[in-house]
C-alpha cells in the first residue's frame, strides 16, 4: 500500500524535542572559533541627516574589536526599487531601525554597552509616517525622485463602468501593517577561508538567493560564497533572500579578518526585519438587487516602507483582485509610496491576502446594501467549474477550482442555517453579547513566480538514496513529505532516504522556498529526477535478466520482469554497485497552481465592551492530492491561526513621527493560545494538471481566508447596530468606537 | 562571580558576570543550546526550563539567582536511554511544532502545566501555555500533545 496520502510522523521531529535544533546561533563549528560578536547601531528617530557620529567612546570601550560606519564601507551602493539604499546610513536616516554603524566586540554581553556609546548627532527632518501623508508630497524622502510615489500601474478607469448597476457601494479598507516576526529572529555568522572564500550561515528560505545577492554585494563572484542554512525558526516570506546586514557583516568579518556572529533582538527584529500588508484599498462595487455583481474597480496604495525593496506586492494584488468571482467589468489600479517606517516585504501570502481581505470584504458590502445573505450572493457570481481553465480579467489563468462546493461544505459543516437563527434570536432579545458570522472565499496563487526548481538523486552502493532538493523547508515538514514521495516512487524505505538542501556548495542551482512553492516545485524535480533513475535502472536490471527493459517493472524496491517474479529479481543496492544511478534535474515546467477554498469564522463580541471573541473557525482549503495528512492539517493550522491573529489583534503602529509604538512583543500582540479556538477542518481535493504530482501550495492558504472570515464576522457581529465596516485589527477599542459612532449617528 | 548550577544532574560551576542571564548561562557555559531566545521582554516563553522542578522564563533569571540549584532543560528531560518524556512523544505524535524554535520551551511549559494539573481541559492546556508563544501551529496541535500526554482524548 502507497504510503502517500497518509498521516505520517515527521522524521524532522527527533532532533527538535531532544537536543533542539541547531539555528545559527546554536553553531558551535569550528570555522567560528574565535568569533567577533556584531551589533547594529539603529536610528532612533524616523527622519534625520546626521550631522555627526562620533565613535571614538564606543572604541574605547572593554572588547570592542572594530566601529563601522558608511564612512568605512568601500562597497558599491545597492538599488532598492529606484533608489539607492546604503549599506550603513549615509549622511540622512529615514526610518526608525535603520542601521548607522556596526559594533564587533569580543564578548556578547560587550555589544550593548559599546553600541550605547557610538555618539550620533542627528538633525530631524519632516516625517512621513502615513500613506496620506507620502501622497501628499509635500515632505519627499528622496529628492531626485521628486515624488513618493514610485511606482504606478493601471488607473486609466471609465466613467460609465458603474453606470447598468442598481446598485454601487465603495469604501476604503486598510490592510494593517504587521510584523512577519519568525520566533528566531535573523541571525547570521561567516568567516572567509583561506582559499578566499565566504562561508555564510544564514537564517534563509533561500540560501542561493542570498549567495547571489550577498557576492553581488562584496563584489565577488558567486563561487566566492558560499551560503548553508541551518534550521531556519519560522521565515513567514521575511527571510526570502538575504538583508543588507548579510552583506555588511561579511564585509565586516574581512575587514576585521575576524569569523562574526550576528544575531539581533526581539525588539531591533520588530522595527528592522521587513514587515508585511500595509495597503490601503479602495474598493467600488455595483450590480444588480439579484446578486449579480457587474463590475468592481479595485485601487491598490502600498506603502513600500522606506526603501521600497519588494514592488510585487501591489501588482500582485491586483493580479488576484477578482478572486473568486467573474465579473463583467473589472479595473485596478496600483500605486506603491516611500513613508518613514521600516521597509515591506513579503509575508506570508504576501499580495494575495490584502486582494482576498478586499474582495471579500467588498462582496458583503455588497450583499449587506441589496439586503442579500452573503453565501448566496457568492454562489451568484462564483466562476463556475465547466469555465476553468478560468482567464481572469487582470491576467491569471486558473488552473482547476470548485468553488462553490468548498463553500457549501463550510456552511453544512458549521451548521450555517442554525448559527443564522441563533443570530437572529439574540438579536430579538437584545442580546449584548452579539453573534457574528464571516464567511470567505477565496483563490490564491502559488509557484507564482514560475522559476522552476532543482532536483538531484543519487542511488548509493548500499542501495540507500540521497535527494538534494532547491526547496528549503523551515518548519513546513518537507523533509518527511519528500521522503514519503521517493520512498513510494522508488520502493525504499524511509529511513534509508537522505534529504539534504539549504548548502549552495550542494545545491548550487536552485530557487528555495516562498510563494508555498516548494512541493509542487521541488517535489516535481524530485519525481522527475527519480524517474530518470529508474530508467537507468532498468536498462541495467533488463540487462542483468535478460529481458527488455520494457518489459522490467519496480515493484517493492526491486527490479523484475513484469508477469515472471520467478525469473529472478535485482535490487537497488545491486544495481549501484554495477553502475552509477544518479540523475541531475531542473523542473522548468511548473506554471502556477491556484489553490481555493472556503472559510466560516463565528465570533461573539460583547457590544457593552467591545470584546472580540473568536468561538469557531471552520475551513475548507483545497490543493490539490495530500501526500501527508499531518503536515497538511498543521500548515493550515498555522494559516488559520496567524491570519486570524491579523483580523483580531495584530498591528505594527507608529506614531505621527515615525516612531513605532509596537516594538517588543510586549506590545505587539502575537495571538496567544487562549485566544484562539480548536480548528475545525473539512478535506477537498481536487488536482492540478500543472506539474507531475497535481498538487497545489498550502503554505499560505488558510492565511488568505482567514483574514476576512475573521474579519467579515466581527463586522457582521455589529451590523444590526448600523455598523458597516471597520478596519483590522478590531480590537475592543476599535470596536467599542465604531460602536459608539453608530450609536449616535442613529 | 562564581556560579555553580546542577543542569539535567550534572553540576556546572563558572566565572561569570554579575548579569549573567540564566539562558546564556545554559546554553554558552553549560553550552546546552536546545533554550532558545525569542524575545526581550519575558513575553514569549521560548527559553522556559525548570527551576527546582518549577517553569520558569530563563531571560529573567540570573544565573546567581540559580546558583546552588538546579535546572532542567530539554536535553534532560528524556531518558539516558533515549526514552523519550510522554510529552516529547506526545509533541511528536501530535504534530505539535513546526520550525522547532518554541518547541523547548513549549514542552517544558507542558511538562510543569501536567505536574500541576495530570488531566487538564482543553480551556486549561490553552491556558497554562499562553506564556509561551507559538508562530507556527496555530496551537491546535500543542494543546493535542499536551491532551496526549496526559492519557486524554484528542481532536485531530
Amino acid at each position: 500500500m502507497s504510503i502517500v496520502g497518509t498521516r505520517v510522523v515527521r522524521i524532522e521531529d527527533q532532533q527538535l524535542i531532544t537536543q533542539g535544533g541547531t539555528y545559527v546561533e546554536d553553531l558551535r563549528v569550528e570555522a567560528l572559533t574565535g568569533a567577533v560578536h556584531a551589533m547594529f547601531v539603529r536610528s532612533p528617530i524616523a527622519h534625520a541627516r546626521i550631522a555627526s557620529i562620533d565613535t571614538s567612546a564606543a572604541l574605547e570601550a572593554p572588547g570592542v574589536v572594530a566601529v563601522y560606519t558608511a564612512a568605512d564601507i568601500d562597497l558599491a551602493p545597492h538599488k532598492a526599487g529606484p533608489v539607492v539604499e546604503p549599506w550603513l546610513a549615509d549622511g540622512v536616516v529615514r526610518y526608525v531601525g535603520e542601521p548607522v554603524a556596526l559594533v564587533l566586540t569580543e564578548e556578547r554581553y560587550q555589544l550593548a554597552d559599546a553600541a550605547e556609546l557610538v555618539d550620533i548627532d542627528y538633525d530631524p527632518l519632516d516625517v512621513v509616517a502615513s500613506i496620506d501623508s507620502a501622497l501628499s508630497d509635500e515632505t519627499v524622502l528622496f529628492e531626485d525622485q521628486g515624488t513618493n510615489v514610485l511606482q504606478t500601474t493601471g488607473g486609466e478607469f471609465d466613467d460609465k463602468s458603474f453606470d447598468d448597476c442598481e446598485v454601487v457601494v465603495t469604501q476604503t479598507i486598510l490592510n494593517q501593517r504587521v510584523a512577519p516576526a519568525p520566533l528566531e529572529v535573523r541571525g547570521a555568522a561567516c568567516a572567509w577561508g583561506e582559499d578566499g572564500r565566504l562561508t555564510l550561515w544564514l537564517s534563509t528560505q533561500n540560501a542561493q538567493i542570498s549567495r547571489s545577492t550577498v557576492a553581488k554585494g562584496l563584489g565577488v563572484e558567486s563561487k566566492d560564497v558560499r551560503v548553508i542554512t541551518p534550521d531556519v525558526g519560522g521565515g513567514f516570506g521575511a527571510k526570502i533572500g538575504s538583508d543588507p546586514e548579510a552583506v555588511v557583516l561579511g564585509w565586516a568579518s574581512k575587514r576585521s579578518g575576524r569569523p562574526v556572529r550576528w544575531v539581533e533582538t526581539r525588539s531591533e527584529n520588530l522595527v528592522s526585519m521587513t514587515h508585511g500588508r500595509a495597503q490601503q484599498n479602495r474598493v467600488t462595487i455595483g450590480g444588480r438587487r439579484d446578486g449579480t455583481v457587474l463590475a468592481f474597480r479595485l485601487e491598490v496604495v502600498q506603502d513600500a516602507g522606506a526603501y521600497p525593496r519588494t514592488m510585487f506586492l501591489p501588482t500582485l494584488t491586483e493580479l488576484m483582485g477578482t478572486g473568486v468571482y467573474h465579473f463583467p467589468k473589472v479595473e485596478t489600479s496600483s500605486r506603491a509610496v516611500v513613508t518613514n517606517t521600516t521597509p515591506i516585504a513579503a509575508y506570508r501570502g504576501a499580495g494575495r491576502p490584502e486582494a482576498t481581505a478586499a474582495i471579500e470584504r467588498a462582496m458583503d458590502l455588497f450583499a449587506a446594501e441589496i439586503g442579500m445573505d452573503p453565501a448566496e450572493v457568492r454562489r451568484v457570481n462564483f466562476i463556475r467549474p465547466e469555465e476553468f481553465p478560468y482567464s481572469s480579467p487582470t491576467g491569471a489563468t486558473y488552473d482547476t477550482g470548485e468553488y462553490a462546493k468548498a463553500l457549501d461544505k463550510v456552511l453544512e459543516a458549521g451548521g450555517y442555517a442554525d448559527l443564522r437563527a441563533e443570530q437572529a434570536r439574540r438579536r430579538e432579545a437584545g442580546d449584548p453579547v452579539a453573534l457574528g458570522l464571516g464567511i470567505a472565499a477565496y483563490v490564491e496563487i502559488t509557484g507564482g513566480d514560475s522559476g522552476g526548481e532543482s532536483g538531484r538523486l543519487l542511488i548509493n552502493p548500499d542501495g540507500s538514496v540521497t535527494a538534494y532538493t532547491g526547496s528549503s523547508p523551515h518548519g513546513q515538514g518537507l523533509d518527511t513529505t519528500l521522503t514519503m514521495l521517493l520512498s513510494d516512487q522508488l520502493g525504499v524505505p524511509m529511513d534509508k532516504i537522505t534529504i539534504r538542501h539549504g548548502d549552495t556548495d550542494e545545491v548550487p542551482k536552485a530557487i528555495g522556498t516562498f510563494g508555498s512553492r516548494s512541493l509542487q516545485l521541488g517535489g516535481s524535480a524530485l519525481r522527475q529526477a527519480a524517474d530518470q533513475v529508474i530508467e537507468q535502472a532498468r536498462a541495467l536490471a533488463a540487462d542483468r535478466l535478460e529481458a527488455s527493459p520494457d518489459d522490467i517493472e519496480l515493484s517493492e524496491g526491486a527490479f523484475q520482469v513484469r508477469g515472471a517474479p520467478t525469473s529472478g529479481s535485482v535490487t537497488w543496492a545491486q544495481l549501484a554497485e554495477q553502475a552509477e544511478l544518479t540523475a541531475d534535474v531542473w523542473f522548468g515546467d511548473g506554471a502556477p497552481t491556484f489553490p481555493f477554498g472556503a472559510h466560516l469564522a463565528v465570533v461573539e463580541v460583547d457590544t457593552l465592551t467591545g470584546k472580540v471573541e473568536l468561538k469557531r473557525i471552520i475551513a475548507c482549503d483545497d490543493a490539490g492530492p495530500i501526500v501527508n495528512p499531518l503536515a497538511f492539517q498543521g500548515q493550515r493550522h498555522g494559516g488559520l491561526g496567524q491570519g486570524a491573529a491579523q483580523a483580531l489583534l495584530e498591528v505594527m503602529n507608529y506614531d505621527a513621527d515615525g516612531n513605532p509604538t509596537t516594538a517588543t512583543l510586549a506590545d505587539y500582540s502575537f495571538i496567544t493560545a487562549t485566544e484562539l479556538p480548536d480548528f475545525e477542518l473539512v478535506d477537498s481535493e481536487t488536482p492540478t494538471t500543472r506539474n507531475l504530482l497535481g498538487v497545489k501550495g498550502i503554505g499560505e492558504a488558510a492565511t488568505i481566508g482567514s483574514t476576512p472570515a475573521v474579519h467579515n464576522a466581527v463586522v457582521d457581529a455589529l451590523s444590526h447596530l448600523g455598523v458597516r465596516h471597520l478596519d483590522m485589527p478590531t480590537t475592543p477599542l476599535r470596536v467599542w468606537q465604531a460602536l459608539t459612532d453608530a450609536r449616535k449617528a442613529n | 562571580m562564581k556560579v555553580s548550577i546542577e543542569i539535567n544532574g550534572t553540576t556546572v560551576s563558572e566565572e561569570v558576570e554579575d548579569r549573567t542571564l540564566l539562558v546564556h548561562f545554559v546554553r554558552e557555559q553549560a553550552g546546552l543550546t536546545a533554550t532558545n531566545i525569542g524575545c526581550d521582554t519575558t513575553s514569549c516563553g521560548a527559553c522556559t526550563v525548570l527551576l527546582d522542578g518549577e517553569s520558569v522564563k530563563s531571560c529573567t533569571v540570573l544565573a546567581a539567582q540559580a546558583d546552588g540549584h538546579s535546572v532542567t532543560t530539554l536535553e534532560g528531560l528524556h531518558g539516558e536511554d533515549g526514552d523519550l518524556h510522554p510529552v516529547q512523544r506526545a509533541f511528536r505524535e501530535e504534530h505539535g511544532l513546526q520550525c522547532g524554535f518554541c518547541t523547548p520551551g513549549m514542552i517544558m511549559a507542558s511538562v510543569s502545566l501536567l505536574d500541576h494539573n495530570p488531566k487538564p481541559t482543553r480551556q486549561e492546556v490553552r491556558a497554562g501555555l499562553e506564556g509561551n508563544l507559538c508562530r507556527c501551529t496555530g496551537y491546535h496541535n500543542i494543546v493535542n500533545a499536551v491532551m496526549n500526554a496526559s492519557g486524554q482524548e484528542v481532536q485531530r
